[in-house]
């Protein structure tokens, strides 16, 4: 049995793989593009669905020169400030791990602790395997895991759901990706009373805060998806908004912009309504100045 | 004997990847599918024991393939079946089952006659295995 690496290389058939030609032949070069056109910013996230997708063509050509290729562990925790786009990327995710060929069907099954945890002794592991069940095949998105795990109540029940979630992830990976999500520091301590999640989780992926101008550039992407488009006055009074909307407390990143932009709709058509006048398709589309502008955000 | 009760009861004994692909097709099809077991193999016996519930919407055959490998594990030498139900309007019914597990040896049947009025006989078909209670009718190392 050849050991080094010359011996092993020479040992089965002496050709050449094209990586392009590869590339080409899976769905990865349309699924990365429609990730960078629909998602704004997200980088580390990017970087990394990248590598899964480069290591996925490296593994075909292993596969096709007749080395050993063993799937890769691919459970990931997801982490970062409310509105950063984790339950968006994790919808992806069940798509793009879809399209490259890493799990067999391609849905997602999002749950949070009420899900998995029963209401009383014996409830369960039932209910936690019937939701497993579900997942096989797919991707299992749970949300606010940390709840999972109450150490102040002792009759709670979710370190029932804990084991049996451990077993599962690490006994049929090839079967279910895991894909936790929350708010960073309570993550943190999370993993930290339940070391065996930390072990079994490949991808930590960190979902930074926005720059303005990605919240600017999420807000056109609202707008344009629902028909709408921000005047050059609206647009400037927009960046506004979100310059003094970060300073404030409980800022959610896109799902503020999002709020914001409904906020807007609302005064516009408040705005239409009280001008009596005829309205045309550029009238209802655009977004002025002054419906950004009544916004309680600026009467600080 | 090896009783021939459902689907691919004359092939021999499908392996774990043929029932699970027949479990995706079951799935594909939008069937719920589910597990029984029963030690009791007479033809007109319908009333076998379920194992769990039956499972709807599910997308991969994984979790059934577990559910099979648990129900052969806490009764392994009895019959273990899936049933895959169609529940669209006009049909209604249990559109698959097929055995995915039976006892090591299967002793088979036996015809009983039974003298009614007028000498006229009245036939029956009785298991050898019924013989015995339920939970001692197949022993692992019988008829090896």
């Amino acid at each position: 049995m050849p050991t080094t690496i010359e011996a092993l290389a020479t040992a089965k058939s002496a050709e050449m793989c094209d990586l392009a030609a590869l590339y080409a032949e899976t769905e990865i070069g349309p699924l990365l593009s429609e990730l960078d056109r629909d998602l704004v910013g997200l980088v580390p996230v990017k970087r990394r669905i990248r590598e899964i997708a480069a290591f996925l063509l490296v593994a075909r050509a292993r596969d096709r020169l007749g080395l050993d290729c063993a799937a890769p562990t691919l459970h990931m925790a997801f982490t970062g400030n409310p509105g950063t786009g984790k339950t968006t990327v994790a919808l992806r995710m069940a798509a793009i791990l879809h399209g490259l060929g890493y799990i067999r069907k391609g849905h997602l099954v999002s749950v949070t602790r009420d899900d998995l945890v029963g209401q009383f002794i014996g409830h369960t592991a039932p209910k936690t395997k019937e939701v497993l069940k579900r997942a096989m095949g797919g991707v299992l998105f749970i949300d606010e895991a940390y709840y999972l795990h109450r150490p102040e109540n002792e009759k709670d029940y979710g370190q029932e759901a804990i084991e049996i979630l451990l077993q599962v992830m690490e006994n049929q990976r090839d079967d279910l990706v895991v894909i936790l999500a929350g708010y960073a520091g309570r993550m943190e301590s999370f993993f930290g009373s339940n070391p065996g999640f930390r072990s079994r989780v490949a991808h930590h992926i960190d979902f930074p805060d926005y720059a303005d101008d990605e919240l600017l550039a999420i807000a056109d992407a609202i707008a344009t998806q629902a028909q709408y488009c921000l005047s050059p006055t609206g647009r400037v009074a927009m960046v506004e908004y979100i310059a003094r909307r970060r300073r404030q407390p409980n800022f959610a990143n896109a799902r503020s912009i999002r709020n914001a932009f409904d906020r807007a709709r609302l005064r516009q058509a408040m705005r239409l309504f009280e001008s009596k006048a005829p309205v045309d398709r550029q009238s209802l589309m655009a977004i002025e100045a002054a419906d950004i502008r009544a916004s309680r955000v600026f009467m600080e | 004997m090896r009783i021939t009760q459902g689907t691919f009861s004359f092939l021999p004994d499908l392996t774990d990847a043929q029932i699970t692909a027949q479990v995706e097709y079951c799935l594909r099809q939008g069937y719920a599918v589910s597990v029984e077991f029963t030690d009791d193999p007479h033809p007109r016996n319908t009333y076998w024991d379920m194992w769990g519930l039956p499972m709807f919407d599910l997308a991969d055959a994984a979790g059934v393939m577990a559910e099979i490998k648990a129900c052969r594990v806490a009764h392994p030498n009895t019959y273990v079946r899936v049933n895959a139900f169609d529940s669209t309007r006009g049909w209604e019914t249990v559109r698959l089952s097929f055995l995915v597990q039976r006892p090591a040896h299967e002793p088979g049947f036996r015809l009983d006659r039974t003298e009614a009025e007028g000498r006229t006989i009245r036939y029956g078909v009785r298991s050898y295995a019924a013989d015995r209670p339920p939970g001692a009718r197949y022993s692992p190392d019988e008829g090896v």
